[in-house]
């Protein structure tokens, strides 16, 4: 088809629609799962941390960033100046 | 075994209604028991695009509240006499729809058809959502633009999820039609490409239905452009789907009104 596009003079739009779907729709549909994905994470990393740690959980913050080629999963704890070990069960 | 088969979408005015009246009719011109059913509840157009809306006395939620039995409701067309609709009621409360109720009325309707055929409304919520439930096969309504596909995916997404098929574990067989298809928008890149839109969404084509005056003059005439019109362009290919849909395996080929160089080369074109 090219010859016709160069014919109409015009590039033609439906490949970048094309392109922006893609990208789109593969956040979509990894965004149905990602929620319960995260929320799973949050907790057992809190967990992980409470035990050597005492932290608030609002102080653990986890994204996701989704992109084409790669995804990144960012962890953010605020460890407050205070932070002694937890006391060892036992 | 009686099918059920929901025609929906999310995005509205993609053709959904259009595409009932007509695979609903051509089954039934092929010798099949076919009922069709308006899930549009306030919108109520099938009657219309059928040209049955003065004889409806009964709806679909008169049967599903039990105020009248659904052979009261059922209309059976005056041309094809194996076509039968159930309309859609215009001015009540859409709530009035129950899971219960509608799953009594599906039932029912097995009995009697061999071809069930919902008309969702647009959206994703609760209509769509009854409209889908019971089915066995979807067709999915696509135009070839963004919006409609992105919702086309959606729209996929909870078919695999939230029918009762899905439910336990089973599979809903989902077929896309591509409608108001324009080849010559498409051939000068105008339009998402049919493999760009199969590629994305990736279920089985079912047909094309092409952009047409025919499907506007049969809406004109109240009647499924399969009747108007059988030997159009689009109707044409809404035997096609209705052959595919009963199993056959065919080439997907897009009619056209006239032989052009457009024709031609959009022919070869498609997968
Ligand atoms: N293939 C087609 N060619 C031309 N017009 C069409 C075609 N399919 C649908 N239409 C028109 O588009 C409008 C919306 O169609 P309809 O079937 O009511 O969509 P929906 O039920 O999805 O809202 C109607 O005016 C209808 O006549
Ligand atoms: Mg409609």
């Amino acid at each position: 088809m090219s010859f016709l596009t160069s014919l109409f003079g015009r590039k033609s739009s439906a490949p970048v629609a094309r392109d922006r779907l893609q990208i789109l729709l593969a956040h979509e549909r990894a965004g149905e799962g990602q929620s319960e994905l995260i929320a799973k994470l949050q907790e057992e990393i809190l967990e992980v941390i409470k035990r050597h740690i005492t932290v608030d959980q609002d102080k653990v913050q986890i994204k996701m960033d989704r992109g084409a080629g790669v995804s990144m999963l960012e962890i953010d704890i605020e460890v407050p100046e205070s932070a002694k070990p937890a006391a060892k069960a036992g | 075994m009686a099918k059920v088969l929901v025609v929906t979408s999310g995005k509205g005015g993609v053709g959904k209604t259009t595409s009932t009246a007509a695979l609903g009719a051509a089954l039934a011109q092929t010798g099949k028991n076919v009922v069709v059913v308006d899930f549009d509840v306030g919108l109520r157009n099938l009657d219309l695009v059928m040209g049955a809306e003065r004889r409806v006395v009964f709806d679909l939620i008169n049967v599903v509240q039990g105020d009248a039995k659904l052979a009261q409701a059922l209309i059976r067309d005056k041309r094809v006499e194996t076509l039968s609709i159930l309309p859609a009621s215009q001015t009540r409360d859409k709530d009035a729809l129950t899971p219960e109720g509608v799953a009594r009325v599906i039932e029912e309707l097995r009995e009697k058809f061999d071809w069930v055929i919902c008309d969702s409304p647009a959206g994703i919520e609760r209509g769509a959502q009854l409209a889908m439930y019971h089915a066995d096969q979807a067709v999915v309504v696509t135009n070839p633009e963004v919006s409609s596909v992105r919702d086309s995916d959606r729209i996929i997404g909870m078919l695999d999820s939230t029918t009762e098929r899905a439910k336990k574990g089973e599979k809903i067989d989902k077929h896309l039609l591509l409608t108001r298809y324009d080849p010559a928008r498409a051939a000068r890149g105008e339009m998402l490409r049919t493999e760009d839109v199969l590629e994305i969404l990736s279920i089985p084509l079912l047909g094309i239905i092409p952009e047409s005056e025919e499907v506007l003059r049969a809406s004109n005439l109240g009647m499924p452009v399969t009747l108007s019109n059988p030997t159009s362009a689009p109707a044409r290919a809404y035997f096609e789907a209705v052959r595919r849909l009963e199993g056959e395996t065919l080439d997907v080929s897009v009619p056209t009104e006239r032989k052009g160089l457009f024709d031609w080369l959009f022919k070869r074109s498609v997968a």
